[in-house]
């Protein structure tokens, strides 16, 4: 009796199985169909994310989106033979990730962040015939080509801009985790506040995580609460909490003169509360207009590899964004002043913190 | 007898079989093919010998992390701190590994004691507290961890002056060439046999000596274990040590075996958590909690090749349909019970 009821149930759960099994059955065909169109032999290229994801608002996303453009313009699908990503949950999941894809064959492979230094250098070696991109960090391999940014030319126009718009003469900088990366943002971004008005004060605070953003907005209200009116946030994921922080303050008391400065892309829409935008502006990393760049060169057969390729302001990698005009004429003026300056090499913002000190005793 | 066998075999089973079956339902109704998509799952854990080694390389950790937690639960201990003193064990058997020129027969072991070393030290605290004070050693050990990381962090930082350390020398690597060759460039390395090991002798101490007995009948009843005549602070205090010296060496895993560097990290792990769940599955039986791991390490890196075309399932679906099967594998324990009460209602009858 009692084995019965048991046997009873396995049953119950063997027959649910065929079922399913039958439904999910008639899909296959698309699929096949979907293999058949890729006859043609495509310049491929694909992505490893790190743990951000492909939907961090940050350079992941932007990497992704250079892609996607890429394959536009291509008329080429998502997939084998045309585009495609995979999103890494941990730090153990890079190497296999970029395993599977060097084994679906695609042209060219990008690791996106410099958590992916290791992991590039190693598969590089593994597969000498594999061609390899590395963002945000350098890779001295003849099969990998290293993507890096000058931050510091964007920041040093974001601090440029704060300055200028400041009224309490009080700025606040908040930091993901110390890196190089984020040490260009800083001093950077310390650089241009200085260039405009030595004695205002930049408070500087690090997060220590790219994905807490409920630390970030506690210290976003530290910063508020002690006078800031304009916060710079490098700090990727974490850095949505410097805008919540910001819209709450903005919902409650809409004359509140409070502003975020976005990074690394235009951070506009985050900035939105009701009627309002806090986003002041954002310093934009271009990583689609730097991968699509590397993209174009490789699939003319002169991939740069072994090559450490730098995107500042001259190569539109880098740049200031301005919508939703929130920005004064004056400032605009000083910050194009600026910019020229940096383009003509007449300044040369600091990228860590002995060249800071270096700029400051100038 | 024999109906008892029956029921702890098929009650397993017949749970993953559902944690299956309503995978596939949430696949289906968000539009993807379940066949397809568990096929790639298969395909992702047995497919080829490159994931074979892979896989395992994943389930070594896993099954040093669920031994540590299932070990301190013998004691009626919960150490959450797993993840920071595998944390602590990672940067130290990667500092021994960096520092040292030593010939391979006393490098690895002595990078891999290190590990043990280091993870015990950051157990102890909590453990001392609990024996002690009577403070809790749950709030410890996760106020430890986040400890762990940011000290970590801060050392890599320190020492190597970038975000991720030199590779450690070749003498102090677990990785064998011979499992390279055969898994076509893997990262499975030779920590399996150390996490076997493992095993074998924590199996020994908690069924076969004076300490695992006493150890297990603190953790039954800690007023009992004091009125025999067992010293329970002293006991709580071992259990923790051993328990972080476990994790210490799934620290050891990573560091000498799978990365063979530290690197600062935005977040932990994840291993020492998931190692709750691997302790769970296996009924924190040292042997179940192999099992435990297999199945965990198993749907973890499977799932990996789940966003490959042609099932393009995304990676956050994934993780839904890997806890659900998870769900259904630990709540085993309901339909035991759900069985049982039947039975004994019909023998009433």
């Amino acid at each position: 009796m009692k084995k019965g009821k048991l046997s009873f149930l396995i049953i119950v759960v063997l027959v649910a199985g065929m079922i399913l099994a039958a439904c999910g059955g008639g899909d296959d065909k698309s699929d096949e169909g979907k293999k058949e169109d890729n006859g043609t032999d495509n310049f491929s290229v694909a992505m490893v994310t790190d743990m951000g994801g492909v939907d961090d608002k940050s350079f992941n996303q932007s990497a992704w989106e250079g892609l996607q453009a890429y394959g536009e313009k291509y008329g080429l699908e998502k997939g084998d033979n045309g585009f495609d990503y995979l999103e890494s949950q941990g730090d153990a999941d890079y190497m296999p990730n970029l395993n599977t894809l060097v084994r679906r064959n695609f042209d060219l492979i990008f690791g996106i962040g410099f958590l992916l230094q290791e992991p590039i250098d190693e598969i590089a070696k593994q597969h000498p015939d594999a061609h390899f991109g590395i963002v945000d960090s350098v890779v001295e391999s003849d099969n990998v080509v290293s993507v890096l940014f000058k931050e510091q030319e964007a920041a040093f126009l974001a601090g440029v801009a704060a300055a200028k718009e400041t009224k309490t003469n009080k700025i606040g900088f908040v930091g993901g985790m110390e890196s190089d990366v984020i040490d260009r943002f800083e001093n950077g971004f310390r650089a241009g506040v200085h260039a405009v008005n030595p004695d205002i004060n930049v408070e500087v605070k690090y997060v220590g995580s790219f994905n807490d953003a409920n630390k970030a907005k506690q210290i976003a209200n530290q910063m508020y609460t002690s006078g800031v009116d304009i916060i710079f946030h490098a700090a990727g994921g974490s850095g949505n909490g410097v805008f919540t922080e910001a819209k709450e303050r903005k919902e409650s008391n809409p004359n509140a003169n409070i502003w975020v400065i976005g990074v690394d892309s235009d951070q506009f829409e985050e900035g939105q509360v009701g009627e309002y935008n806090i986003t002041l502006t954002s310093a934009m990393k271009r990583v689609d207009v730097a991968v699509q760049d590397v993209i174009e060169k490789s699939k003319d057969g002169d991939f740069p590899g072994g090559k450490v390729l730098t995107y500042g302001l001259a190569e539109n990698g880098v740049s200031l964004s301005t919508t939703g005009d929130h920005m004064s004429e004056e400032t605009l003026n000083t910050v194009k002043e600026y910019e020229d300056k940096i383009r003509n090499g007449e300044i040369t913002p600091p990228g860590n913190k002995d060249e800071l000190t270096e700029y400051l005793n100038q | 007898m024999n109906k008892k066998r029956f029921v702890t075999f098929f009650i397993p089973v017949l749970a993953i079989l559902l944690g299956l079956i309503v995978g596939a339902i949430i696949m289906i109704i968000s539009g993807y093919d379940p066949i397809v998509g568990y096929t790639q799952l298969w395909e992702g854990i047995f497919g080829d010998p490159y994931v074979i080694g892979e896989t395992v390389r994943q389930i070594t950790p896993y099954i040093l992390s669920g031994l540590a937690v299932a070990f301190a639960f013998k004691t009626g201990l919960f150490n959450i701190g797993v993840e920071g003193q595998l944390i602590v064990g990672w940067f130290a058997a990667v500092w021994v590994g960096l520092s040292f020129e030593l010939p391979a027969v006393i490098h690895i072991p002595l990078a891999v004691l290190a590990a043990g070393i280091a993870g015990s030290l950051w157990a102890f605290i909590p453990g001392i507290l609990k024996a002690r004070l009577g403070v809790n050693e749950v709030v410890v050990t996760i106020m430890l961890n986040y400890v762990a990381l940011h000290v970590t962090n801060a050392l890599i930082r320190g020492i190597a002056g970038k975000d991720t350390t030199d590779r450690i020398a070749e003498t102090a690597s677990l990785r064998i060439p011979f499992f390279e060759e055969i898994t076509m460039y893997s990262r499975m390395h030779g920590g399996i046999f150390i996490a076997i090991i493992a095993v074998i002798i924590i199996y020994f101490i908690l069924q076969k000596t004076k300490l695992g007995y006493e150890l297990k009948s603190v953790g039954f009843n800690q007023d009992a274990s004091k009125y025999a005549g067992m010293n329970v602070s002293r006991n709580i205090v071992i259990s923790m040590v051993i328990s972080g010296f476990l994790a210490g060496l799934a620290g050891a895993m990573e560091g000498l075996g799978t990365f063979e560097y530290a690197a600062t990290k935005t977040g932990t792990t994840g291993i020492g958590f998931d190692g709750i769940a691997v302790a769970v599955l296996g009924a924190n039986h040292p042997i179940g909690v192999v099992f435990g791991a297999i199945l965990f390490g198993g749907l973890k890196y499977g799932s990996l090749n789940m966003p490959n075309p042609p099932a393009q399932i995304p990676s956050e679906m994934i993780t839904v349909i890997i806890a659900i099967i998870i769900f259904f594998v630990a709540s085993g324990y309901l339909f035991q019970w759900l069985y049982e009460k039947f039975s004994k209602k019909k023998g009433v009858k």
